[in-house]
């Protein structure tokens, strides 16, 4: 049986304890003068008796379903002739991808024939795990849902442990945020670990030399494969950087003139407007910076007699991410800017201050925190970034700081590195994870701070 | 004290009193500046929200029409080679591009050159053939047959159709021949040829031939990829979010828990598909460009948007309610399940909608699971391999044909038509159950 319909059958399994838990407590109940000698309503006895059915089987099958190529594998695996025993990571996924098309009849000559054996014999198990998996997940659930039924008594505390079940199902719901965290740290620091086995971490940090393409042939000029991230980290600082030169001015100046002067129902109607850029999916930024932007800005600039502008110049794309930060910048402006308190307005204009005169020597240095710390979002939003500057930047690895000419940023990388088909034992793949890792700590740490400025300064006004 | 003395007082305060009203007006003009910096600003960001959109809808708007030429086909079985229709051998190796020939040799008798023929061949989309192939498949009957059928015309000539051919330019500088031109010409005064709605865009998979090439495959892709993320992300999100607003002990652990999600929310997205590319390919070994992983991807990261709106309108329902349930004897649970999410669940939805927007919207996580592949057959179910419309996208915008650059656009204009009802529902649902409490 195939897992959707054994998953599908569990659930048939599940609503059929549910009412047969009903029943039996409901008939429990008249033997002993009715439900409400029962310690908790009908339903709870049913819903008890669906949970013993449906969980035991579900986390039964689940497990099966995530451990069974692993283990088929290893077994397929460790039954080949001793000449494949010792194959690299990439070559035993080469091989196994080989008995797979073997095995659905996509490839039919073997390459060697010790491998029709394998298949043969991957058939088999294949057709055994999926007889146990029925037959464990029917048996598992049939009998707990049998013990759940026998389990219902008047006394059983029903409400009470199904409270319990909620409690805990809630509990690892809001755990998935945490193993997330974990997955991302592991996955790429365990990546990152092999990589840096090969490439020494200073030379990755400080090398100012990246070209990732490894020749596959010793004869192939220049292509040593270098992987100094220098290059990266400044493309990156230097697109990021336009952006915000671009959004912080716009975005504090429209947050202002929306705080300060305008009037509540213009502010209703341009807010969401300006809001607008910021729900536009980044592709389509990167559409707009790589086919408008960038040609036009090239015509525009040689118009004045400059040579030499890249058409994936680091303007262009530092552009296009600025408009896009605006409305970033201008909500967290616009939020730390409402949240000081009236009183030191009124202070100020009490003495006679105008109103830009008060919103630039009081509003602005108590608001300065927040701020700082909104720029700072909008800042490890500028770095980490992708679409826009795998569209519009370029892929060369330029040491420069001529914003005109082409870089490349670390976000590219990672995704120039990683789309298409990759071995996963290459200096070159894991690079990405590396970069990763940087793109990771580096972003973090900026919310970190960016968060406990906001937070304190949040509290000051409290 | 002397009246020169009085004088000399009087003439200082007369003297810092139009120091102070030069003063004023220097103090007044910065006040205006100011202002007028603030509104230059917003002027600024709603010209680029102008431009931005304006750029893409003029030159979207021409890939919803296509050109379409009439040709009186004649289903001739010797000419084709095709005597049994259920044969899928003879079907496929079935001369198809000699109909469109034989049909466009007819309507032109006049053409007899060599390498006027092969211009004039080529007024129709190279791909034409199969749809011929596929009229023949679904309608056996129609072997032996003639009949009046549109066909799509080359991107080239949809281009000349809607003026985005100078005609004026030499022959040699423009990919269209006059001999063409002229063709063209008498085929649109005949009515044979026309620009209609392009149902191409939406019933077609991807394609290498501009006019053939639409978004099908892509939205069905975004529709598994959605629906798997809304699976996962809405339960998880609002369990969590109850978790953390009813249930959560004030403590060390609860702490990390919030900070943990605050960062997530702020992680690049890249990183969650470097996270799907290790864990869910590489260890999970589920399927590369499958719909299912990339639903997990944007579920994971949907999740820390759903569980904060989610919180807060947790936190707008009062606490009279939850006094008065618990009052009447109701459990913790029974008082969460029972009054609060109700309440909480309009807010819940709105929060939950905007995160499928921005999920719709996301690309590059999911170009690092491989949902990046050239597919142009329809996945039939979440495990099948598939696109989803921002890579078609960028896809797209790749290429270096004309034709794509509006077809991009216009692929584009779905999506932000998607989004925006998306919000505008999302905005609908707060409008519509807001409660001042």
């Amino acid at each position: 049986m195939t897992t959707s319909s054994l998953f599908l059958l569990l659930l048939l399994v599940t609503a059929v304890s549910y009412f047969f838990g009903r029943k039996r407590s409901e008939m429990l109940a008249e033997s002993v003068g009715g439900i409400r000698h029962l310690h908790s309503l009908p339903n709870y006895y049913g819903l008890m008796a669906a949970v013993w059915a449906g969980i035991p089987g579900f986390l039964a099958l689940s497990l099966w379903v995530v451990l069974e190529n692993t283990v088929i594998q290893g077994m397929v695996f460790s039954a080949l002739p001793e000449r494949f025993q010792s194959l690299e990571a990439s070559q035993a996924d080469l091989l196994w991808s080989e008995i797979a098309n073997l095995r659905s009849g996509v490839l039919t000559e073997p390459s060697d024939p010790a491998l029709l054996s394998a298949v043969q014999m991957l058939e088999s198990l294949a057709a055994r795990s999926t007889l146990g998996k029925t037959v464990l997940v029917l048996a598992l659930s049939v009998i707990t849902a049998v013990a759940g039924w026998l389990l219902i008594k008047p006394q059983q505390k029903a409400r009470n442990h199904f409270e319990v079940v909620i409690k805990t199902l809630l509990l690892l719901s809001s755990l998935i945020a945490i193993f997330t965290t974990v997955g991302i740290v592991f996955s790429v620091l365990l990546e990152s670990m092999r990589f840096f086995r090969e490439v020494p971490f200073l030379e990755f940090v400080f090398g100012t030399k990246w070209s990732p393409q490894t020749a596959i042939t010793a004869d192939v000029p220049g292509s040593s494969g270098a992987f100094g991230a220098v290059p990266l980290f400044a493309g990156t600082l230097m697109i990021a950087f336009i952006a915000l030169l671009i959004a912080v001015p716009i975005g504090l100046m429209t947050a202002v003139y929306l705080a300060e002067y305008a009037k509540p129902k213009v502010r209703s109607i341009i807010k969401p407007l300006l809001e607008v850029l910021a729900g536009i999916p980044t592709v389509v930024y990167g559409f707009f910076a790589a086919l408008t932007m960038a040609p036009q800005l090239k015509n525009f600039l040689e118009g004045f007699g400059m040579d030499g502008v890249s058409s994936e110049s680091a303007l262009a794309a530092g552009l296009v991410m600025g408009i896009m930060i605006i409305p970033f910048v201008s909500s967290l402006a616009d939020d730390v800017i409402n949240a000081v308190p009236n009183s030191l307005r009124d202070g100020s204009f009490g003495l006679g201050a105008t109103r830009s005169e008060t919103i630039k020597q009081v509003v602005f240095p108590a608001a300065l925190p927040g701020i700082v710390g909104g720029v700072l979002l909008a800042a490890s939003r500028a770095i980490g970034e992708t679409m826009i500057v795998v569209m519009a930047a370029g892929l060369a690895a330029n040491l420069t700081v001529n914003p005109l000419e082409a870089v490349t940023t670390v976000t590219v990388q990672i995704a120039t590195l990683l789309v298409g088909d990759q071995e996963f034992d290459s200096a070159k793949t894991l690079s990405a994870f590396a970069l990763g890792l940087m793109l990771f700590f580096t972003t973090l740490m900026l919310n970190v701070i960016a968060l406990a400025v906001v937070k304190r300064f949040r509290e000051q006004y409290d | 004290m002397t009246d020169q003395n009085l004088n000399a007082i009087e003439r200082m305060a007369k003297v810092k009193h139009e120091r102070m009203q030069a003063n004023l007006s220097k103090r007044y003009a910065k006040e205006m500046r100011f202002k007028a910096y603030g509104i230059a600003s917003i002027a600024m960001g709603l010209t680029f929200l102008v431009v931005l959109l304006g750029t893409i809808f003029t030159g979207g708007w021409s890939a919803f029409y296509s050109a379409e030429v009439r040709l009186t086909v004649t289903y001739d079985q010797d000419k084709l080679g095709l005597y049994d229709v259920s044969d899928q051998a003879q079907l496929n190796s079935a001369n198809w591009a000699s109909l469109l020939r034989s049909a466009l040799d007819e309507r032109f008798p006049e053409v007899s050159s060599r390498s006027e023929r092969r211009q004039l061949y080529s007024l129709v989309s190279s791909v034409a053939e199969y749809d011929l192939k596929d009229r023949v498949e679904a309608n056996p009957e129609l072997l032996g047959q003639t009949e009046d059928i549109w066909l799509l015309a080359d991107d080239e000539i949809d281009a000349l159709m809607k003026d985005q051919i100078d005609r004026n330019v030499a022959e040699s500088d423009r990919r269209i021949s006059d001999f063409q031109i002229g063709l063209v010409d008498s085929l649109v005064e005949s009515g044979e040829m026309k620009s209609s709605f392009n149902t191409a865009l939406f019933t077609n998979g991807d394609s290498r031939e501009p006019e053939q090439a639409g978004i099908r495959v892509a939205m069905i892709g975004s529709f598994f990829t959605l629906l798997v993320t809304l699976a996962l992300s809405f339960p998880i999100g609002v369990a969590a979010a109850i978790y953390l607003e009813e249930f959560a002990p004030k403590n060390r652990f609860t702490e990390i828990i919030e900070v943990n999600i605050n960062n997530l929310a702020a992680v690049p997205s890249i990183v969650f598909g470097l996270l799907g590319l290790a864990v869910f390919i590489n260890v999970f070994h589920l399927p590369r460009s499958a719909p299912v992983v990339g639903g997990l991807v944007l579920t994971l990261m949907t999740l820390p948007t759903i569980i904060i709106s989610s919180r807060s309108a947790i936190k707008a329902v009062p606490p009279s309610i939850r006094e008065a349930a618990l009052g009447l004897g109701a459990s913790r649970v029974q008082m969460v399940m029972h009054h609060v999410l109700p309440l909480a669940m309009p807010g819940m939805l709105t929060g939950t909608i905007i995160g499928m927007a921005q999920a719709l919207g996301e690309t590059a996580p999911l170009l690092m699971i491989g949902m990046i592949a050239f597919i142009a057959d329809v996945p039939s179910g979440p495990m099948d391999p598939a696109t989803v419309l921002p890579v078609q996208i960028y896809l797209w915008s790749d290429l270096p044909e004309r034709a794509f650059v509006a077809k991009t656009s216009a692929a584009i204009m779905v999506l932000l038509a998607f989004l925006a009802t998306m919000n505008l529902l999302a905005v609908f649902l707060r409008k519509k159950f807001e409660r001042r409490w």
